[in-house]
């Protein structure tokens, strides 16, 4: 096979392939993993005690524990207890989990940034406390949590291609394949690399514009 | 308490494998904090040229997965030098510290950044070369503010070490799934290494809160700003 033919031939078309598995990871990933770091937020903040030291626990584990370690449990560790996940699915959850723990110390900053007066007088108005939370304080809090969920993000698209090694094949996971098969380490790498370079650099431009979009003119966050 | 037994035996094993997590850990710091202060000084006062080489190379590093580049460099880039023979240990080095570079150069260019030009006027006024105003006047200060940031560099670089074991370092989760293979006890052994890298990466955390307590200098800090 000439060197052209195993790039549009052989290469390209897998890594395509392995791209979409990606994508469909993170976008799984992504939304639970933004719910999930406010759920922990509202209630490592707002909680009682027990809520709250629950919440702490929780972020201490999954950020604590490594994410390749995590999938291992999740993917490997759990059929032991009775519970065998698909790989994928493993992935997905291990990814919610530990984004999840990372996005709620970013809302969490946020939500200490309101002040404190926001939440008296919304309750002097008669709101009760998740009214407050829900229409005066997260909707402040959220976009000020925006650049680092958005850096978040950009650290799930890098951090999705561990799902190869519980056996997704993702784009990683693709190349390491045809790598192997042809012995083209080199150019199956630099592909890949390329690959999520254009990948991070999308997300990057596209959550800068996302923060334009969702900024109310005049409250600058500060 | 077979479990308990088996665990035992095995801690030897397992202990080697955390003094290659540590190992790891240090010398990634450390080489990316001797690549990342320069480079952090170039893209400040550099010329064009230098300002945007570091710029793609940032761009490089961050915007690729560890796996990705711990395969780029140890399938492709070692080998296609003629250094194959190269332990998977001294790949991920290189790999984890470089990239440690590229982040650490921008946590240190932030806090340069934040100190008033004014300073550096002042200090060339006073007959300060260039070089002897960053090495005297602005460094001092710009070390401390960055060490925050900095110390966050730790947990992060800890938690990727586990990834060297997709190409077979020693460390402790590459011996800890060898040994889940040998004696088919998961979940205690998991759930156990993971309270391993909790807990070095609380002590971790704790030892440089120190640090920061111990480098501050009183009426100068975070108020100060």
């Amino acid at each position: 096979m000439t060197d052209a033919a195993f790039f549009t031939e052989v290469l390209i078309p897998a890594l395509l392939k392995g791209g979409v598995v990606s994508l469909q990871l993170i976008a799984l990933a992504a939304p639970f993993g933004l719910l999930a770091g406010i759920a922990i937020a509202i209630g490592r903040t707002y909680g009682g005690r027990v809520v709250s030291g629950l919440c702490h626990g929780y972020i201490i584990f999954f950020k604590g524990c490594p994410l390749l370690l995590l999938l291992f449990i999740l993917y490997f560790g759990l059929p032991s207890l009775g519970i065998t996940l698909p790989a994928f699915v493993a992935a997905v959850i291990g990814f919610i989990l530990c984004n999840g723990a990372y996005n709620s110390e970013y809302i969490r900053g946020a939500l200490l940034s309101v002040k404190e007066g926001q939440m008296i007088a919304a309750q002097a108005l008669g709101m009760s406390r998740w009214q407050a939370i829900r229409h005066i304080i997260l909707p402040q809090a959220l976009r000020r949590a925006i650049p680092g969920v958005s850096n978040e993000f950009i650290y799930l698209i890098k951090y999705s291609s561990l799902a190869y090694l519980i056996t997704v094949t993702e784009l990683t996971g693709a190349a390491k394949i045809v790598a192997a098969k042809y012995f083209a380490y080199f150019e199956a790498f630099a592909l890949v690399g390329i690959f999520y370079l254009i990948l991070v650099s999308i997300a990057t431009v596209a959550v800068g514009v996302l923060e334009k979009r969702l900024a109310i003119p005049g409250f600058s966050g500060k | 308490m077979d479990i308990i037994i088996i665990l035992l035996d095995w801690i030897p094993y397992l202990f080697l494998g955390l003094l290659q997590t540590l190992g790891l850990v240090l010398a990634s710091l450390a080489v990316g904090l001797i690549f990342g202060l320069p480079m952090a000084l170039g893209q400040i006062y550099g010329n064009r040229l230098i300002k945007s080489v570091i710029s793609v190379y940032v761009w490089f590093f961050r915007g690729l997965p560890v796996i990705v580049l711990l395969f780029l460099f140890f399938f492709g880039i070692f080998p296609s030098l003629n250094m194959s023979s190269v332990p998977p240990f001294v790949v991920a080095v290189v790999v984890l510290g470089l990239r440690g570079a590229a982040y650490q150069s921008q946590i240190f260019r932030g806090a340069i950044q934040s100190i008033s030009e004014g300073q550096m006027t002042a200090a060339r006024s006073l007959g300060m070369t260039r070089f002897q105003a960053i090495r005297h006047v602005i460094l001092p200060q710009a070390l401390r503010i960055a060490l925050p940031g900095w110390s966050n560099e730790y947990p992060t670089v800890l938690t990727d070490t586990a990834i060297c074991y997709a190409i077979g370092v020693q460390e402790l989760l590459t011996r800890a799934t060898y040994m889940v293979a040998q004696t088919y006890i998961t979940m205690p052994i998991y759930l156990a290494i993971a309270g391993v890298y909790i807990l070095l990466n609380y002590a971790g955390m704790k030892a440089l809160n120190m640090l920061e307590k111990k480098t501050s200098i009183p009426g100068f800090g975070q108020g100060a700003l």
